[in-house]
């Protein structure tokens, strides 16, 4: 019969005993009995439902155990489950990239995490968590930005399997992996594919996707299927507020530079509960001013963090999914998913599960040169709206180049100050008055890719 | 006490926005069971544990094996031979400091001590990884909830039983806004004709929300089509026409740029559905046995709907109370915040009626009534089921059902052992085609399913057993909270295909 008498004594002594075992349990890299039975099923046996190149052997799990290399992107609320249900599936040679720390808020879910372990980067805790839980696992952090990485990197894995909450990031990673690609008198060469498997989550909905780079669609052929961000329009931020938002939004981005609440040149602190406190009273001061009601502390936490709600249990289904999908590619033990499921359990459990096809023209993996067209009259501004503007494009802060007289040109880059000052002027100058021909190639760079993108500028008339 | 309070808000914070502080309490005031600490199982409480359960207690005799520290993230191999539940009740509690974990060494019987915890805690569950008739039976009667789970090889299975359970936030994703444009209230109609949309200037022209425009527009159709709602598509076509007519235009005779108009023929289609009268679901609620006989007994649930049933029918001339949200939309603020005031203050007033039938019928309640009620009745489990057809994950559950025959013929799974398997299928064939028989049910289970099955050996891969134990535990979350819609009532999870499928039995 359970304890009931004395319970703060037995989870104290549970405590211990459990603080324990985290440490004991790394010491020993040794197998035991039984182990990988749970996996050995459909690695040793042959079956109706596998995939065609699958073959029975003994021999696939040392595969797993010893050889193959998996990269997890992201150490947080997918992160720490894919970590988790790989090293479980036999997966020795993890790689994770993170470069956050932990906070507060991540503990209802990131459960690789303590609330010791607040500030410290989440790559490392996590890589910690799990080599001292599965004995043999040798996951190794990254605490870094994707974009710390070459190609040198990610070429030496198997599998990439991405838990991002950005997608920015997530183009960034699908271009890098279409970069790898080679190809042989326009015939791909397969062993330049790395498998890209990715996973999202927003409250109770997410989805999972698997991503054969050049083969099948990839993150920017479905780029119109995420919701775009919201932002208010700002003639109603600034005159016409309805909603608590709108008023949150004003402080944010209209009273605080104004203002400077906390001195000359100290920008907004989402992370400050001071800073948020000042916005809250502010907010609450704009509601009453057009009678709006609603404005709370947490609403105005959320608008300025652009706070997404999260639970434990969307993370674990998505990152089960991925990491099963890792699991049959790198096994070849079933057909794997092809190519997307989307998940909801709002109201009972809903899944969908579809083909994503590939875009004709898809700006990252067609190949196809971009056409821009454009009227020689045109302001170079105009073309800049276009490439953030466009639904397929999205770009973010794009810099163009041409080659102008023999010369390459920076025609406009936003990303160095002191370019864009010297560049700024391009903006309202005609393409004609550049010096731009018709025909040219203009080349891109921006966040949401490792490469440039070359477009084909024709003018119309 | 108020730094723990803070830390609690701020650790909770992301999923205190989906189901708020109330859904929290009912949360950390719940204490649930789980019977057997397989894979399934500790992952379900994992996701339990997070959040922040008040308390659970795992039930299980067996003892750690080898195999079983393989799959699962809360047993270490330092723990083999030890009691599962203990092992796993310590992995576990080291997750949430604020979660009380409790275990009972011992194989789970029917015997008089399940009676004893009833008595001991309320909001009691149970876990449990294969079926268990009288179990289920017990929980029936003392309307415990009962959730059944299992991983079975790349097919993951659960089944929710309790005999009612009532929502009031269901939270609905895609609701139709309640505007009553085609029966506006004697309040909206005032603040509608308060509008002269001929003789306003320009800038308040382009401020005007859509919802006054397409009621003004409205009454001019009315005039001219004997009082009739746009029906078809030609007739809402005509109508957009006529609002499109309504664009100030500039001196040239080009209209102006006037969202708020854009906004009004955008939302036509929908603008114009006539006043739900009750939807057969709410239809049957109000006719429901309890919603009939109230007595001091009766619970919260049933005297609000009866309440609302008294509004429908004296008040509401046949229609439930104003919901009184409306969506955002191009307007000047105090255009929209007066709009908004005429819906939210009959709400209100709707609310206070509800709140007088309801006193009127022997008790007080404080909460404004949603329109988002729903009930779950689910079958119990020895209710036989009816299946007609046999595709893709239908084909699971009958395999689920076979290889639990097989268990009961042969003391073991097939196909557990490699030389088993071939001859296994055979059997399992023979538990296939008895259960089909037994059912009645003239189906066609290939044989390659029955082969999957045997080379399954009851294998609980840890990836599967995750994307379960997600799944169940938000279904679990559902019912303590009592917000959002659980499933109804059997789910099945096809890790091959990566599809699912939910049925009710």
């Amino acid at each position: 019969m359970a304890d009931t008498d004395e319970p703060e004594k037995k989870r104290r002594r549970v405590v211990e005993l459990t603080e324990k075992m985290v440490v004991d349990g790394g010491r020993d890299g040794g197998e035991w009995d039984g182990r990988w039975n749970h996996i050995n099923m459909f690695l040793e046996r042959p079956g109706p439902f596998t995939h065609p190149d699958f073959e029975p052997s003994t021999e696939s799990l040392q595969f797993l155990l010893d050889t193959c290399k998996i990269l997890v992107i992201g150490a947080g609320g997918l992160g720490c489950e894919l970590l988790k249900d790989l090293a479980l599936s036999g997966f020795r040679h993890i790689h994770v990239v993170d470069m956050d720390t932990i906070d507060v808020s991540n503990l209802n879910r990131q459960f690789l995490f303590r609330l010791k372990d607040v500030g410290r980067p989440k790559a490392d805790i996590a890589a910690d968590f799990i080599n001292g839980r599965i004995p043999g696992c040798n996951v190794v952090p990254h605490f870094k930005k994707i974009q710390d990485f070459d190609e040198s990197f990610y070429r030496q894995f198997h599998i990439i399997v991405c838990g991002l909450d950005s997608i920015i990031a997530r183009r960034w990673m699908n271009g890098m992996l279409l970069s790898l690609l080679v190809y042989e008198d326009g015939v791909l060469d397969p062993s330049s594919i790395i498998p890209l498997i990715d996973g999202g989550t927003e409250g109770f909905k997410g989805n999972a996707r698997v991503i054969f780079p050049g083969m099948t669609a990839c993150i920017d052929c479905t780029l119109e299927l995420y919701p775009p961000q919201i932002n208010f329009p700002m003639c109603t931020i600034a005159s016409m507020p309805r909603l608590p938002e709108h008023c949150v939004e004003y402080v944010r981005m209209l009273l605080w530079p104004k203002e400077k609440p906390f001195g000359d040149g100290v920008g907004l602190d989402a992370d400050d509960p001071e800073h948020i406190q000042w916005v809250y009273q502010k907010s609450q001061e704009r509601a009453a001013e057009f009678s709006i009601t609603g404005i709370t502390y947490r609403l105005t936490q959320g608008v300025v963090k652009r706070i997404i709600p999260a639970v434990a249990s969307t993370n674990a289904v998505i990152a089960a999914a991925c990491a099963t999908e890792v699991f049959k590619i790198a096994s070849s033990a079933y057909i794997p998913l092809n190519n997307y499921m989307v998940f909801n359990d709002v109201d009972g459990l809903y899944t969908y599960t579809f083909e994503a096809e590939r875009k004709e023209n898809c700006s990252a993996c067609s190949q196809v040169p971009q056409d821009l067209y454009f009227s020689p009259s045109a302001k170079l501004q105009e073309v800049l709206d276009y490439l953030t503007e466009n639904a397929s494009l999205q770009m973010k802060s794009p810099a163009i180049t041409a080659t102008l007289e023999g010369k390459n040109k920076t025609l406009y880059l936003q990303t160095v100050a002191s370019i864009e000052q010297r560049t700024r002027p391009n903006l309202s100058k005609s393409l004609k008055e550049l010096g731009l021909l018709d025909g040219q190639e203009l080349a891109v760079a921006d966040v949401t890719t490792p490469q440039t993108v070359l477009f084909k500028l024709s003018f119309t008339s | 006490m108020a730094a723990t309070k803070a830390s609690k808000e701020q650790k909770y914070d992301r999923q205190l926005r989906l189901w708020g502080d109330h859904g929290q309490e009912e949360l950390e005031n719940a204490h649930v069971c789980l019977i057997n600490s397989t894979a399934s199982g500790t992952e379900l409480l994992k996701n339990l544990v997070l959040p922040g359960i008040g308390s659970f207690t795992i039930v299980d005799g067996h003892k750690v094996s080898g195999e079983d520290v393989g799959n699962n993230f809360f047993l270490s191999n330092h723990s083999i031979g030890r009691n599962r539940a203990q092992a796993a009740t310590e992995l576990l509690q080291e997750l949430n400091t604020d979660v009380s974990g409790n275990f009972v060494e011992e194989s789970y019987k029917v015997t008089s001590s399940i009676k004893t915890f009833s008595c001991r805690v309320n909001n009691f569950w149970f876990y449990f990884h294969s079926t268990c008739l009288r179990l289920g039976s017990v929980l029936w009667n003392a309307n415990v909830p009962f959730l059944v789970c299992r991983t079975y090889g790349l097919v993951g299975y659960m089944r929710l039983v309790v005999k009612e359970h009532t929502v009031i936030e269901s939270h609905p994703d895609n609701a139709l806004e309640d505007l009553r444009l085609d029966q506006p209230f004697a309040e909206l109609k005032s603040h509608i004709q308060s509008y002269d949309l001929e003789g306003m200037g320009k800038k308040d022209h382009g401020h005007t929300p859509w919802i006054i425009i397409v009621a003004k527009y409205l009454e001019k159709w009315f005039s001219e089509h004997n009082s009739q709602l746009p029906k078809n598509y030609k007739e809402k076509e005509a109508f957009k026409q006529l609002i499109r007519q309504g664009i100030l235009k500039n001196e040239k005779g080009t209209p102006e740029d006037e969202e708020n108009f854009e906004e009004a023929i955008k939302n036509v289609n929908t603008a114009l559905n006539p006043t739900k009268v009750i939807s057969s679901g709410v239809d049957d609620i109000f006719n429901g046995e309890q919603c009939n006989d109230i007595t001091s007994q009766t619970p919260a649930f049933w005297l609000m709907t009866r309440a609302v049933r008294e509004f429908v029918q004296n008040d509401g001339s046949g229609n439930l109370p104003v919901r009184g949200s409306i969506p955002d939309m191009i307007a000047d603020s105090e255009k929209f915040i007066n709009l908004q005031n005429v819906y939210r203050e009959k709400a209100m007033q709707d609310a206070s009626v509800v709140s007088k039938h309801v006193e009127a019928l022997l008790q007080s309640v404080g909460k404004v009534c949603g329109p988002y009620s729903c009930i779950l009745r689910c079958c119990s489990l020895s209710s036989a089921c009816s299946m007609d057809s046999a595709d893709g994950e239908m084909v699971l559950y009958l395999m689920l059902r076979s290889v639990d025959r097989f268990y009961q013929q042969h003391s073991r799974y097939p196909g557990v052992y490699n030389y088993q398997v071939e001859e296994d299928i055979s059997k399992l064939k023979l538990c296939v085609n008895s259960l089909l028989q037994e059912y009645s049910l003239n189906v066609n289970v290939k044989d390659d399913y029955i082969h999957e099955f045997c080379r399954y050996g009851a294998a609980e891969p840890h990836t599967v057993a995750s994307f379960l134990g997600g799944s169940a535990a938000q279904e679990a979350i559902k019912i303590i909270t009592r917000q959002f819609v659980p499933f109804n009532n059997t789910f099945i999870y096809n890790a091959m295909s990566q599809t699912t499928a939910t049925f009710q039995l």
